[in-house]
C-alpha cells in the first residue's frame, strides 16, 4: 500500500499531462469539425509543455533568478538551490511559435471554408470525391 | 501547500480538457480553451516556471482566445452533431496513453533532484551564468545567450508563420476603400469601454517595455513584452477600428518591422564575427566580456520583441480583414 501511495506521489504530475495528452489527441483523431482539431492540438501542446516544466521542477529549490545578485551582499551559487532553467527556455519559445502556428491554421482553416463550405471533415471529403470522382477512383485512396 | 494547489489546478485542468473535447457549440469551446490555458498558466506558476507563466497568460489566454473567435466569427459557431462513436480512436488513444503511463514508471521521481535533466548543463547555467552573463534572471541568460541560436530559429518560425498567414489571407484593395467610406465603427456604442481603453492603453504599452527591457533582472523579455505590445494594438483595434489603427500601424510598415527583428538578431550575430567571435558570442562586442553580453541581449531581445510584436499585430489585422471583407462579399 505504501509503494502505491509512493508511487502516485511520484508520477501523479505526469499522469496528469498523459491524460491530457490523451484527452486532446482524441479531439484531433475522433472530432471531425477542423476548428475542434486545431483546438484540440492546443490541449496537446499545452500538456507537453506542462509535461517539460513538470521535468524541470526540483524540490526544495525556487525560481531560477538568482538573489542578491549584485553589490554586497552578492553570495555563492547553489545549483541545488534553484529549478532547471533550461526547460523554461524551450517551452516559453514554444509557446510563442504555437501561437504563431495557430495563426496559420485557423487561416488554413478558412480557406478551406470558403472553398467548400463547411469545417467538417467528411462533407469535405464527400465534396472533393464530387467534384474529382476520376482522379479519387484513379489514386485509389481518400484525400 | 504547494501540491494541493497543484492537484487541484491539475483537476480543473483535465475537467476543461474534458468540457473542451466534449461540447458542440465551438463559442463555448473558445472559451473553455482561454480558460484551459489561464489555468495552465497558474500551474506553471505553481512549479515556479514563471517566465513560461507570463508568456501562457498573454499568448495562451490572450491572442490565441482572440485569434479563434476571429475565425468562428467565419466559419460559424455550431459543430455538426455525429452519431458516429468513434471506437477506433479510442482504441488508438488509450493505448497511447497506456504505453506512455507505462513509461513514466521509468522516469525519476516529481521533484527529484537526482534526475538526469538536472545534471548535464543546467548545474553550469545556474553555477556560471552570473559570473560569465551577468544576468541574475538565469532563463534569459540561456535564452539569449547561451542558447541564442535556438531563439534565432524560433524567432525564424514565428516570421515565417507570419510569411503564411498574409500569404494565406488576401484581402483586396476594394475591399478596404469600401471600409475606408464607412464612417462609424461597430464599437462606436460602447463609450465605457472606449474610454477604459483609451486610459489602459499606454499603461499596457509602458508594461510591455517594461517587460522587455526588465527580462534580465526578472521574469519577461522580448516574447512576453511583444505580445503584451501587440495586445494593447489589438485592444485599440477592436474597440476603434480597423482604419484608425491601420493608419498608425500600416501593414507594410508592420511586415518590414518584423522583418527588422530578425535581421537585427542575426546582425547581431554576424556583428560578433566581424568582430573576432563566433556566431552570437557576445563577449567581444565590448572590452568587458559581461559587457558586451549586456549589450548583445539587450540587442537580440529587441529584436525579438520586435518581430513577435508586429507578427502577432499582422496576424490580427489579416484575420479581422478576411472578416470584413466577408462581410463585403455577402452584400455584393
Amino acid at each position: 500500500m505504501e509503494a502505491i501511495t509512493t508511487l502516485i506521489i511520484a508520477k501523479y504530475n505526469y499522469w496528469a499531462v498523459i491524460l491530457l495528452i490523451v484527452i486532446g489527441l482524441y479531439a484531433m483523431i475522433a472530432k471531425k469539425n477542423l476548428v475542434k482539431k486545431i483546438i484540440g492540438m492546443n490541449i496537446f501542446q499545452t500538456a507537453i509543455i506542462l509535461f517539460y516544466v513538470s521535468i524541470g521542477a526540483k524540490r526544495g529549490a525556487t525560481l531560477p533568478i538568482i538573489v542578491h545578485a549584485h553589490g554586497d551582499a552578492a553570495h555563492a551559487i547553489h545549483a541545488a538551490d534553484y529549478i532547471n532553467p533550461l526547460p523554461h527556455v524551450l517551452m516559453l519559445t514554444a509557446i510563442v511559435v504555437s501561437v504563431a502556428t495557430l495563426g496559420v491554421a485557423l487561416a488554413l482553416a478558412m480557406k478551406i471554408y470558403f472553398h467548400y463550405g463547411t469545417l467538417e471533415e467528411d462533407e469535405i471529403q464527400k465534396k472533393i470525391m464530387d467534384r474529382e470522382p476520376d482522379k479519387v477512383a484513379t489514386s485509389g485512396e481518400h484525400l | 501547500m504547494e501540491t494541493l494547489i497543484d492537484i487541484v489546478l491539475l483537476g480543473f485542468l483535465v475537467l476543461t480538457a474534458l468540457a473542451v473535447a466534449k461540447m458542440h457549440d465551438l463559442f463555448a469551446v473558445v472559451m473553455l480553451s482561454g480558460i484551459y490555458s489561464l489555468l495552465s498558466a497558474s500551474l506553471f506558476l505553481d512549479l515556479d516556471a514563471v517566465d513560461v507563466a507570463f508568456t501562457e497568460a498573454s499568448v495562451g489566454a490572450g491572442i490565441s482566445t482572440l485569434l479563434m473567435l476571429a475565425s468562428l466569427k467565419l466559419v460559424g459557431r455550431f459543430e455538426k452533431r455525429t452519431r458516429y462513436r468513434p471506437m477506433l480512436a479510442l482504441g488508438v488513444v488509450l493505448a497511447t496513453g497506456t504505453l506512455l503511463i507505462y513509461g513514466t514508471l521509468d522516469m525519476p521521481h516529481f521533484g527529484s533532484a537526482e534526475a538526469p535533466v538536472h545534471q548535464h548543463v543546467a548545474p553550469r547555467y545556474l553555477n556560471d551564468s552570473m559570473e560569465e552573463v551577468g544576468v541574475p534572471n538565469v532563463v534569459t541568460s540561456v535564452l539569449a545567450s547561451y542558447r541564442g541560436y535556438d531563439t534565432l530559429g524560433e524567432t525564424l518560425v514565428v516570421f515565417t508563420a507570419a510569411i503564411g498567414v498574409i500569404s494565406l489571407l488576401r484581402v483586396s484593395r476594394r475591399t478596404k476603400e469600401e471600409e475606408k467610406q464607412k464612417t462609424p465603427a461597430d464599437m462606436q456604442q460602447q463609450i465605457i469601454l472606449r474610454v477604459v481603453v483609451k486610459w489602459l492603453l499606454p499603461l499596457i504599452l509602458i508594461f510591455a517595455l517594461y517587460v522587455q527591457f526588465h527580462g534580465d533582472y526578472g521574469p519577461g523579455g522580448g516574447f512576453q513584452a511583444g505580445v503584451i505590445f501587440a495586445a494593447g494594438i489589438i485592444l485599440y483595434t477592436m474597440l476603434f477600428g480597423l482604419n484608425n489603427a491601420s493608419r498608425v500601424f500600416q501593414p507594410e510598415h508592420l511586415e518590414r518591422i518584423a522583418a527588422l527583428g530578425v535581421l537585427l538578431y542575426a546582425g547581431v550575430g554576424i556583428g560578433c564575427m566581424v568582430l573576432g567571435g563566433n556566431f552570437l558570442d557576445y563577449n567581444g562586442l565590448s572590452h568587458d566580456p559581461v559587457h558586451g553580453q549586456h549589450l548583445g541581449i539587450l540587442l537580440v531581445e529587441l529584436g525579438v520583441g520586435l518581430t513577435v510584436a508586429s507578427v502577432m499585430i499582422t496576424i490580427f489585422f489579416k484575420f479581422t480583414w478576411r472578416t470584413v471583407k466577408h462581410k463585403y462579399v455577402k452584400k455584393r
